[in-house]
């Protein structure tokens, strides 16, 4: 909402600069997003006191003239203005100065003479029309001030963001009110706008519940739910013109191009009183009649814009004697439109339901200053007298006589009090307010306030609050107009909440560590993808078509990420994001799985003297990622990755589930000659729940809240060894189809209680090893807790192994 | 120059100096630094010395005082590394020790994640826990719990990105607020981080995804000077004790009285200090608690949202929000530990 300092005054004759005003009411009342001076492009002008001036020696007309603009330095201008005076005033502009028209000033020479800038006149300065020399300026203020400091031009624009609950501050009259509330001083009509006609001014006023008739025109509302209230005012001998200059100045003050004296007269009192007004000329309503009435199939309008708008079925249109006229609320016919012919007018001034507006302008698609008002609420209590404003500044600006006030249905107004407690008051803010207080502030917005006993009263919001509705309505106005920063700062005594940290949130922490650890850098890109199978959950109305799903796997993501990395010669990219993928049910909503994914590829460590090509990340590697982040999204549980088949390369498993939670794979990727194979793990975290009532949760305050276990609670202590251990090597010949791990389990079983440690070492093919077969060495650790081991014993040991080895998986100690 | 401008110079060269002796890694580089610090007839402290005069004399006992304890300081830090660099010089002959380290690749935690776990930190030590909750979400959550009228233009203040009639990607973390009150009995202290959208083209300052960050407190007896005092504590150990806060007034249909909370912060743009809004908030409004089956006259609570990247954004000079998204691991790796 823009609002006009000088047009504010008018209602509220206050002696505030425009700067105080927007402050007082940024801290009170709604939020200032600017104050803008209309005449910045005066901003760079300075005060110039010409010291010197003579003759060009070349010309009769022009003057040389020696000019001191504060900057220390005398500049030589050329001046071709007759007034040009040595001692005077005048506003100048320095060389690189933009004029208003755009002319850039620069240094030139003038018939032989160098002139560095240039003496404006007032028209040259867009402050009239004045040209017949320099603008003189009676001013103390020394050279080189800023012109706009001696030279109060131009009106200053105030940008508010009005938001939904305040209709009321999209006029300058409703903003008037709170700065009329907030700097204590009165508010009045402004002087510009004429008295209301008295009753001797209108020949003709009626009234009806659904139909009036006044000289020879009527008024008919069919649908009295979508417009309760119209008032049609009859002017009849106006001349169309030119607006007088202080209204062109009025709407330019707030972004509104002067269109003619009638039109600038309704947005007079759209931006100045809140009230949306229609003229149609009346001449051009067939039948002279106004029927407010349900559509019918297929009726479409010509609107102002010169747009033809098809007007849905079930919605309600403003007709004329014979079709559509005007979009209700949203903008007029084109047909009955004011033109410079109009000598009788029809003045629309309603009251439209704001939910039956929202759907007219949403089915049309089109947002005027006047839909956005009716959406929100127009003061339902001043239709009336909206009427008689306009009706008197339209007959004020275009001459004309009110022959008719046409009033039909009914306007309705929010006259149910509201009880507000002192002890609420209290209560809520955290600091009594004085009763006097209460009643001071909530009647400055214009509230009546009946006690009800000592510390309560029935508030009665006035007409133009109607989201003034419950006691913590009016505590809210009370609070504001107070102002929040005069409220007390301590922090007080609180009692410990009675909610865990999310099991998720606790997951997340765990693995993020293990991510960083492993040296990656964790992203956090959108979660939206270009392609995905039929089931894919799909936004409906995505702003961008080439991105409407959701993903299903973060890896996807990932991946897209990795690839814009190779784009940019970046080969070693190791990234990792914790995030939700939406998984397709078929429910109403998707299951939303809290994941982890990393993607790794490129050189495993960095570069050094010692290894100035390091090997690019295996799946090896990103093996012992999946391990170590189910580890610590999962502590205490048995991590397995078992081999898969088809595009991952192994499973996640925990304990005994034969469910997996995540997955290691090489990630697919367009990815250059240079560039390394890409691994990517994903596990799943948790599964959030979203069901439509949340779950009830424990309610332990009491107690205090339980912690979860730490990971590294069931860590029991082992006792340092104090005996040396005794370790061997064993080389065997595997099959190449039989797995390592079935190797494995059958040394860990018959090794004994006594080992230790088992580690696989080396794996070998070629010389010595026969075809289909592979060889597997191990290294086996024991040791006993109270005694050094004898090599007989480990012996022995040896010989048991390779037996049940031979015994039950046919497998032999490599001999060469 | 005065007795106080005198003291800050030397103290300035105290501070500079071990940066500068630190770096000198030659014998040679070493006399060079030795003669800029505390050279006798040039360098900083003859700088000093010479100024030294120049003071008025009731100034210049102190003034002494103190550029001897700076002179005596700074030889102590020349003789201690001088030993190790002539030990270096004699070392390098059989290995070269000035070569670099062997490193591991860094791990780095996104900008955004820096800035929420900074706030989450803070208000963990006022008593906070962390609370989540789904990123698709149903239109009784995201609007019609949190009191967001049917059919009203409070709903445009919310561009929202549809799944289905009713089911939608939620457009603010509040719905958290209602969920947790449903879920636990008060007192409820959470802070709800979490992925939010709307539906804005992806631009310079707009993205359709974000982070935001929630906060609730209900209680009986919670007051809007809870509110105050605990978020201008927040901004105090977030923002450093000498920034000014304020509230003005603001609207969030889920909350009455509705406020804004502007701090005044310096860009770094070279305009000076400046009030940014940081965050919204209010008090829970009453048909919010009644929704999440609250009593509204036993209870009462107030709420804050705030965006992170905004933050992180203006605290690292990020001019593009896309950034934040592009994944450019020569950006992340500029947050490696």
């Amino acid at each position: 909402m823009i609002v006009s300092h000088e047009w504010l005054r008018g209602f509220v004759p206050h002696e505030r600069t425009a700067a105080e005003v927007g402050e007082a009411l940024s801290r009170h009342c709604v939020t200032l997003d600017g104050v803008e001076a209309l005449r910045d492009d005066l901003a760079p002008f300075v005060v110039g006191l010409v010291v010197e001036a003579a003759r060009h020696p070349d010309s009769d007309r022009l003057s040389v003239t020696k000019v001191d603009d504060g900057s220390g330095e005398l500049l030589d201008v050329v001046c071709g203005a007759p007034n040009v005076t040595a001692g005077r005033k005048y506003p100048f502009a320095r060389t690189g100065t933009t004029m208003p028209d755009g002319l850039l000033i620069a240094k030139r020479k003038i018939r032989g003479a160098t002139s560095n800038g240039m003496l404006c006149s007032a028209r040259e300065l867009g402050l009239g029309q004045e040209h017949d020399g320099i603008y003189t300026l009676d001013t103390d203020a020394p050279p080189g001030t800023p012109l706009l400091d001696v030279l109060p031009v131009g009106d200053v624009r105030l940008d508010l963001d009005v938001l939904p609950n305040r209709p009321d501050l999209l006029s300058h009259l409703g903003v008037a009110r709170e700065v009329s509330a907030l700097l204590d001083v009165p508010l009045r009509m402004p002087p510009e706008l004429p008295a209301l006609p008295s009753a001797d001014d209108v020949a003709a006023s009626v009234s009806g519940a659904t139909e009036a008739t006044a000289d020879g025109v009527t008024v008919q509302l069919v649908d009295t739910a979508a417009c309760p209230r119209y008032i049609g005012v009859v002017i009849r001998g106006v001349q169309v013109g030119p607006s007088p200059e202080w209204l062109v100045e009025r709407l330019r003050a707030v972004g509104a191009r002067s269109i003619n004296n009638v039109v600038d007269a309704t947005n007079y009192v759209l931006h100045g009183l809140g009230q949306p007004v229609h003229a149609f000329d009346l001449d051009m309503l067939a039948g002279r009649r106004i029927v407010v009435r349900p559509t019918v199939e297929g009726e479409s309008l010509v609107t102002l814009d010169g747009v033809e708008r098809t007007i849905a079925a079930g919605t309600t249109v403003i007709c004329d004697g014979e079709r559509p006229t005007a979009l209700a609320g949203v903008m007029g016919g084109e047909a009955s439109e004011v033109h410079d012919a109009t000598t009788n007018l029809l003045l629309e001034v309603a009251w439209f339901d704001p939910k039956f507006v929202r759907g007219v302008r949403r089915a049309v698609q089109l947002n005027t200053d006047a839909s956005y008002r009716f959406e929100r609420g127009v003061d339902a209590g001043f239709t009336g007298k909206a009427a008689g404003h306009a009706a008197a500044l339209i007959a004020a600006v275009a001459g004309g006589r009110i022959t008719a006030v046409i009033d039909v249905g009914t306007t309705p107004t929010n006259a149910v009090p509201v009880r507000l407690r002192a002890s609420r008051v209290a209560r809520l803010l955290g600091a009594p307010v004085s009763n006097a207080e209460i009643v001071r502030t909530l009647s400055s917005i214009g509230c009546t306030l009946v006690p009800d006993g000592d510390e309560a009263w029935h508030v009665t919001a006035p007409t133009w609050r109607r989201d003034l509705g419950l006691e913590v309505d009016l505590i809210e106005e009370v609070a504001r107009l107070i102002g929040f920063d005069a409220l007390p700062n301590d922090v007080q005594p609180f009692r410990p909440g009675t909610v865990p940290d999310h099991p998720l949130h606790v997951a997340s922490r765990r693995v993020r560590e293990e991510c960083l650890a492993f040296g990656l850098a964790e992203t956090r890109p959108m979660p939206f993808v270009a392609t995905a199978s039929d089931e894919s959950l799909r936004v409906r109305n995505p702003l961008a078509d080439d991105e409407p799903y959701l993903r299903e796997s973060l890896l996807t993501t990932l991946a897209s990420r990795a690839e814009y990395n190779l784009s940019r010669m970046q080969g070693n990219v190791r990234l990792f994001e914790i995030g939700s993928a939406f998984v397709p049910t078929g429910d109403r909503l998707p299951r939303e799985e809290v994941r982890v994914a990393a993607l790794i590829m490129g050189a495993c460590r960095p570069p050094h003297f010692t290894e100035p090509e390091p090997p690019a990340f295996d799946a090896w590697d990103a093996k012992a990622l999946a391990e170590s982040l189910a580890g610590a999204a999962f502590p205490g549980a048995v991590v397995h990755c078992v081999p898969a088949e088809g595009e991952a390369l192994w499973h996640v498993l925990l304990d005994a589930s034969p469910r997996p939670v995540g997955t290691v794979r090489e990630v697919a990727l367009d990815r250059p000659v240079w560039a390394s194979v890409a691994f990517g793990v994903e596990l799943v975290l948790g599964v959030m729940p979203s069901a439509d009532v949340a779950p009830a949760g424990a309610h332990v305050h009491e107690a205090g809240v339980a912690r979860p276990n730490s990971p590294w609670a069931a860590v029991r202590f082992a006792p340092l060894p104090a005996f040396p251990a005794a370790s061997f090597d064993v080389a065997l010949l595997v099959p190449t189809d039989m797995p390592a791990e079935r190797v494995d389990r059958v040394l860990r079983a018959s090794a004994g209680e006594l080992l230790e440690s088992l580690s696989l070492f080396d794996e070998f093919r070629g010389d010595g090893v026969p075809a289909g077969f592979r060889s597997l060495a191990w290294r086996l650790t024991f040791r006993h807790p109270e005694r050094t081991l004898r090599d007989k014993e480990i012996e022995g040991r040896r010989a048991g192994l390779l037996k049940a080895l031979d015994r039950e998986l046919g497998v032999r100690p490599r001999t060469s | 120059m005065t007795l106080d401008e005198f003291l800050l110079a030397c103290q300035r060269l105290a501070d500079d100096a071990p940066a500068r002796i630190a770096v000198a890694a030659s014998p040679s580089e070493f006399a060079e630094v030795r003669t800029q610090l505390v050279g006798r007839k040039q360098g900083r402290l003859a700088d000093l010395m010479a100024q030294l005069a120049a003071l008025p004399p009731e100034a210049r006992r102190d003034a002494g005082r103190a550029v001897n304890e700076v002179k005596s300081r700074i030889e102590a830090l020349l003789d201690e590394r001088e030993a190790l660099v002539a030990a270096a010089a004699r070392g390098a002959a059989a290995q070269d020790l000035t070569m670099p380290a062997r490193r591991r690749w860094r791990g780095s935690l996104h900008p955004v994640t820096l800035v929420i776990d900074e706030i989450a930190e803070i208000f963990r030590e006022l008593g906070f826990t962390i609370a989540l909750g789904p990123e698709a979400e149903t239109e009784f959550y995201n609007f019609t719990s949190l009191n967001f009228p049917a059919d009203h233009p409070a709903m445009e203040l919310h561009d929202t990105l549809y799944l289905g009639d009713d089911t939608l990607l939620r457009t603010h973390t509040s719905p958290v607020q209602v969920r947790t009150l449903q879920q636990y009995a008060p007192p409820v202290r959470i802070l709800a981080p979490g992925n939010v959208y709307r539906r804005d083209f992806f631009d310079a300052t707009h993205a359709p995804s974000f982070m935001q960050l929630e906060g609730l407190a209900v209680d009986e007896g919670i007051s809007f000077v809870d509110l105050k005092a605990t978020l201008s504590e927040f901004a105090r150990r977030f923002y450093g004790g000498t920034r000014r806060v304020r509230f003005g007034p603001s609207y969030f249909p889920f909350v009455e009285p509705g406020a804004q909370m502007d701090v005044e912060v310096d860009l770094g743009d070279g305009k000076g200090t400046r009030w940014v809004e940081i965050l919204g908030c209010g008090m829970v409004h009453p048909n919010v608690l009644e929704a999440a089956g609250l009593d509204s006259e036993r209870y009462t609570g107030w709420a804050f949202g705030m965006g992170p990247a905004r933050i992180a954004m203006s605290r690292h000079g990020i001019p593009d929000i896309r950034i934040l998204y592009d994944s450019d691991v020569r950006f992340l790796e500029q947050f490696a530990r």
